[in-house]
């Protein structure tokens, strides 16, 4: 069984070492660095550069299509080769994609660890819930909620299955101007707080200037 | 002016409802009176219950509708299971895609030609029994043990479930882009749930609710059928549904007074087997419910994973064992007991048949065509109507679709046949081909509303802005645009035509012999060899159907790559 406990452990960093996807055979990202705990790379590039090809490498959903070499860690883990559900890597899609078969709370508590008294979970998910600005959600169908509140419910989900570090696909960019800010500022301020190496991937300039740390551009110039 | 693709597709939405619940009202209608003793052609012209009476005091009564309603919630129950399992360990992986191709192939199996052929590999003299003697079993002769035809209908389970899984399993390739099931994975995966677990936690509530109908259909052809329990079932006492097609058979017409009652019991189990299952359906969710939220990511993965794969295995080896064993009999001249080879091997089985194979050929086909092009025809009617208005379709046009595959055949086919003589119509070959239609409408229409709804809408605003009418888009945009789906759906048809036994033996009152009915009442006579020929032809005009809605694409659009590949 997949330990998941692992809140308690060091920050780590996310090592990128000669990572390399290609597409039959020609090299489609090239990419050799390490992500800080606490850090947001920003990668930008137009569309079809491989930006959200490497997201899916780095999580372990590359498709077939593509092969990878180089390596990918976490601290000391590899993870090439592990499936995504040990990766401890937590996806944040432009979708916020929240289970339409489960409530708010439900979305959450699938996100949490098992363990722990129906009860307790439930607070859990009141309190995650109150600190975003959702107080008394838990019972809503998650189809009722606006874009902006959806984006955060996605958002506390993969916080609260406590991931070592983020992967964000565009995760703003379905949002109308100050939503987006609202979403930006909590995510970068989640992603220090926590110390987590972050990997942003998107189209906007300002997404860039908000996660303020190093910027790759793929493809192209 | 009227547009004739209009005058087409205006009214065939309404024919395509009335092809499918006509006859499944009007059938069931015309047994209830009989059932109660109104039927003036045989004397009866006062309500009585005495039939029911008769239908209650029939010996072994109770052991039919237990077994009817056993088996088929067993079968269904378990390929249900094996579907959902196999889903959970694979969909992630690449072997599901071989899966996949593997697919229309084996659903175009016609029921008869399966059950005859795990018959004949579970038969004490059959295949499996031979590969294991005179070693490992130490049987010389054949071993004695009752199967197929086993009293407690665990043959009929087997068979009915390797019918089921291929139809479960392509019902959910169609079901699992409508509920995003890849993103659901991929989210639930992400958040460290093993595949397994974020299959049946993430993926099957999403994906149960549009399998609903489809295995609603699975319970009601299961605790219905008549062609695989005539072959696989047992006979004292049969199934309910074999009891009631005796009974309308006998020659003593009085018999159909109870034969009505028998119908309408008959209607009366498949709808309390659906009962129970809506009822398991709805405990299950209840149960559910704080499990699918209590954060657990893994359990029994590996277990399941191989119980997944076994099952699914053993529903393929046991399909293509069946096929490898009908081929054997087939070409089979001499072949004494424990050999597991005949020896030595003949065509004189497939000559000898020759002669009277023409006229059940040339019916099955002719019936088989006439049946798809009707149906075709309504289907893509009643789809190109549903493009021009914006609305969705119903629920209850999806509910009337399944009707036909929902309400025991036996039960209404018969009514269709009482008013059949009552109205003085000849049985015949128009007949069988209009009873066809109504089973072969809603496989042609789920095999192609899928590609027909997919299809981009702005291929035809383009067109339609070009300056074409809408006749003109119909032939020279969408219909080439949907060659490859709609010769699939034209196969898919004409197989479940090749399969139909009761419509064809009822509405055509036995003067219409097809493939599948020679094949059918081959199997209970003592002929394995002349039995394997005909179970194989029944499999070959489907197979060649489908050899052809592969085909024919590829080469017509040999210079147009953007057609044939995917997109």
């Amino acid at each position: 069984m997949t330990d998941l406990s692992h809140t308690g452990l060091a920050p780590a960093s996310l090592h990128l070492e000669r990572l390399v996807i290609n597409l039959a055979g020609q090299p489609l990202v090239r990419l050799d660095t390490d992500i800080a705990p606490g850090e947001i790379l920003t990668v930008m590039g137009p569309s079809g550069s491989g930006k959200s090809t490497l997201l899916a490498a780095i999580a372990g959903f590359l498709a077939p299509a593509f092969t990878a070499a180089g390596c990918v860690r976490l601290g000391d883990t590899p993870l090439d080769g592990l499936p995504p559900e040990s990766r401890h890597v937590g996806l944040l899609f432009q979708d916020p994609l929240l289970f339409p078969h489960l409530s708010v709370g439900g979305n959450l508590a699938f996100g949490m660890a098992p363990g722990g008294r129906r009860r307790e979970r439930r607070a859990r998910v009141a309190e995650a819930l109150a600190r975003a600005g959702l107080a008394g959600y838990a019972e809503r169908d998650p189809a009722t909620l606006s874009g902006g509140q959806k984006a955060r419910v996605a958002l506390l989900r993969v916080l609260l299955s406590a991931p070592r570090a983020m992967l964000l696909d565009e995760p703003f960019s379905s949002l109308d101007v100050a939503l987006r800010d609202d979403l930006r500022r909590r995510v970068v301020a989640e992603i220090a707080r926590r110390g987590l190496p972050a990997l942003l991937v998107t189209h906007d300039p300002a997404d860039a200037e908000a996660a303020g740390g190093r910027i790759v551009t793929l493809g192209g110039s | 002016m009227i547009d004739p693709h209009a005058l087409w597709t205006r009214p065939a939405p309404w024919l395509a409802m009335a092809v499918l619940g006509l006859p499944v009202a009007a059938g069931l209608g015309a047994v209830i009176a009989p059932a109660f003793g109104w039927l003036p052609a045989l004397g009866g012209t006062s309500p009585t219950l005495a039939h029911w009476q008769a239908l209650w005091e029939t010996p072994g009564l109770v052991d039919m509708v237990r077994l009817s309603a056993v088996t088929g919630l067993a079968s269904a129950g378990l390929s249900l299971a094996i579907v959902m399992l196999f889903l959970g360990a694979f969909l992630h992986t690449r072997l599901f895609g071989v899966v996949r191709r593997l697919l229309s192939p084996l659903l175009a199996v016609p029921h008869a030609a399966a059950a005859i052929g795990l018959a004949f590999l579970f038969t004490p003299s059959g295949l499996a029994a031979r590969l294991v003697s005179p070693w490992p079993s130490g049987w010389e002769y054949p071993p004695d043990y009752l199967f197929p035809g086993d009293p407690d209908g665990l043959a009929l389970i087997i068979g009915l479930t390797i019918k089921e899984v291929p139809f479960l399993l392509l019902m959910s390739l169609a079901a699992l882009p409508q509920c995003r099931a890849g993103e659901r994975l991929d989210v639930a995966r992400g958040l460290g749930y093993r595949p397994m677990a974020a299959f049946l936690k993430a993926v099957l509530p999403g994906l149960y609710p549009l399998l609903r109908l489809p295995v609603y259909a699975v319970i009601a052809f299961a605790t219905s059928a008549v062609d695989v329990a005539l072959i696989l079932g047992p006979t004292t006492p049969p199934p309910l549904s074999v009891a009631v097609l005796r009974w309308l058979n006998d020659p003593d017409l009085t018999m159909r007074f109870m034969a009505s009652a028998g119908a309408l019991l008959q209607l009366g189990v498949t709808l309390a087997a659906l009962l129970v299952w809506w009822t398991l359906e709805g405990l299950t969710a209840r149960a559910c419910r704080g499990w699918l939220s209590d954060g657990r990511r893994a359990f029994g993965d590996t277990a399941l994973r191989w119980t997944g794969l076994g099952l699914l295995g053993a529903a393929l080896v046991l399909i293509i064992g069946s096929l490898i064993g009908l081929m054997l009999w087939s070409l089979a001249g001499y072949w004494p007991f424990p050999e597991a080879l005949p020896w030595p091997w003949i065509a004189d089985n497939w000559l000898g048949a020759l002669d009277g194979l023409a006229a059940p050929l040339e019916h099955a086909a002719e019936v088989g065509l006439a049946a798809t092009l009707v149906s075709l025809g309504l289907v893509l009617g009643a789809l190109e109507a549903e493009s021009r208005r914006t609305r969705p379709v119903r629920r209850w046009s999806e509910w009337l679709l399944y009707l036909p595959l929902l309400v025991p055949p036996v039960a209404f086919l018969f009514g269709l046949v009482l008013i059949q003589t009552q109205l003085g119509l000849a049985p015949g070959i128009a007949a069988v081909i209009g009873a066809h239609v109504v089973f072969v409408l809603p496989y042609v229409f789920l095999s192609l509303a899928e590609s027909h709804r997919r299809l981009d809408p702005r291929w035809t605003q383009l067109a339609r802005s070009l300056g074409a009418s809408p006749s003109r888009v119909f032939w020279r945009v969408r219909l080439p645009l949907l060659t490859a789906p709609l010769l699939t759906a034209a196969a898919v048809g004409f197989a479940v035509s090749i399969g139909q036994y009761l419509p064809t033996l009822l509405l055509g009152a036995g003067r219409v012999a097809t493939i599948t009915t020679e094949a059918v009442s081959l199997a209970s006579g003592g002929d394995r060899r002349l039995t394997a020929v005909y179970a194989l032809l029944q499999l070959l005009l489907p197979a060649a159907g489908f050899a052809l809605a592969l085909g024919l694409p590829r080469l017509l659009f040999r210079h147009r790559i953007g057609l044939v590949s995917p997109s």
